[in-house]
C-alpha cells in the first residue's frame, strides 16, 4: 500500500467520514462507563474528599491539551515542509479542540483548586504554562484567520505552532523543575500509578473517551475544511456566505 | 458496587457537590457548544453546496 495514499483530501475524506460517527459513539460509551465508575463506584479520597473526582475530567483534558498541541504542530510542520494541504488542514482542524481541552483543564483545575488549595488561581509554573498553551492555540487560530491567502496563512501559523512546542515540556515537567502548588504526577510511564486501582481505571477510561471525542471532532472539522476549500475553488459564480468562511478559516 | 448510600449523598459529594457538579456541568456545556458549532458548520456547508449546484 502506498503510504501517501491517504495524503490526498479525496482519498482521506471518505475514510474520515466513516471514522467520525464511530469516534463519537465510542466517546459516549466510554464516558458513560468512566463517569459511572468515577462518580458512583469509586470511593472518597481520604485526603481530598470527593473534590478529587474532578480528576476524571481534569487530567484527561490536560493530557489532551498537550498531546493535541504536539499533533497539531507535527501536521503544521509537515504542511510547511512538504506543502501538503491536508496536513495543514488537519493542524487547523485540531486547534479549536485543543483550545477547548486547555480551557477545560484550566477551569476544572480552578474549581478543584478552591477547596483543596483555598484559591481558584495562583501564578504557579504549571498553571501559568498551561495558560500560555491556551494563548498559543488562540494565537495560532487568530494568525491563521488574519491572513487572507490560505497557503500563506498555513505557513505563518505553522511557524508559530512549531515555536510553541517548547512550551509543552515546560508544562509537563514544571511540577518537577519548580516548586509548584500543583501536585506532581500520580501517573507516569515508568512507575506504577500512586492511586487506587478503581480511580486509575475511571481516569484511564475517561482519557480514552476524551481521545475518541477529540479525534472525532478534529476529523469532522477537517472534513468541513475540505468541503469549504472545494466550495471556494468553484465559487466564482456563487460567493460563499462570509460567515462560513470566517468560521472555518 | 455503588459507593453511595443514598441519592442525596451522591448529589452532596461529601460537601463538595457545588465544585464537583459545576466542573462536570461546565465541561459538558463547553463540549456541547463545540458539537453545536460543528453541526452549524455542516448546515452552512450543505446550504452553500446546494447553492453552487
Amino acid at each position: 500500500m502506498n503510504l501517501f495514499y491517504y495524503a490526498s483530501p479525496h482519498t482521506f475524506a471518505p475514510l474520515a467520514a466513516q471514522l467520525v460517527p464511530w469516534c463519537f459513539r465510542l466517546a459516549v460509551l466510554l464516558t458513560l462507563v468512566g463517569l459511572f465508575i468515577g462518580l458512583v463506584m469509586a470511593p472518597t479520597d481520604f485526603q481530598q474528599g470527593d473534590a478529587y473526582r474532578i480528576i476524571f475530567i481534569h487530567v484527561p483534558a490536560a493530557w489532551m491539551s498537550m498531546i493535541i498541541y504536539l499533533v497539531m504542530a507535527f501536521w503544521a510542520a509537515v504542511g510547511l515542509a512538504f506543502r501538503a494541504r491536508l496536513a495543514s488542514m488537519l493542524a487547523l482542524a485540531l486547534a479549536p479542540t485543543g483550545a477547548l481541552m486547555t480551557l477545560i483543564a484550566l477551569f476544572t483545575g480552578a474549581i478543584w483548586g478552591k477547596p483543596t488549595w483555598g484559591t481558584y488561581w495562583v501564578w504557579d509554573a504549571r498553571l501559568t504554562s498551561e495558560l500560555i498553551l491556551l494563548f498559543l492555540y488562540l494565537g495560532f487560530l487568530s494568525l491563521h484567520g488574519a491572513i487572507e491567502d490560505t497557503r500563506r496563512a498555513d505557513r505563518s501559523a505553522a511557524v508559530l505552532a512549531i515555536v510553541g512546542v517548547v512550551n509543552v515540556p515546560i508544562i509537563y515537567f514544571s511540577v518537577r523543575w519548580w516548586n509548584t502548588l500543583h501536585q506532581g504526577a500520580s501517573v507516569t510511564l515508568t512507575q506504577a500509578p500512586s492511586m487506587a486501582t478503581i480511580m486509575f481505571a475511571a481516569m484511564m477510561i475517561m482519557t480514552f473517551a476524551f481521545w475518541a471525542y477529540c479525534i472525532g471532532a478534529a476529523l469532522l472539522r477537517c472534513l468541513h475544511l475540505i468541503r469549504l476549500r472545494e466550495l471556494e475553488a468553484g465559487s466564482s459564480v456563487n460567493p460563499l456566505p462570509p460567515v462560513l468562511v470566517r468560521e472555518l478559516r | 458496587m455503588i459507593y453511595w448510600s443514598s441519592l442525596s449523598d451522591f448529589i452532596a459529594m461529601g460537601g463538595y457537590g457545588g465544585f464537583v457538579w459545576s466542573a462536570f456541568g461546565l465541561t459538558a456545556l463547553t463540549i456541547i457548544l463545540e458539537i453545536g458549532q460543528l453541526w452549524w458548520q455542516r448546515k452552512q456547508l450543505e446550504e452553500a453546496e446546494r447553492g453552487q449546484r
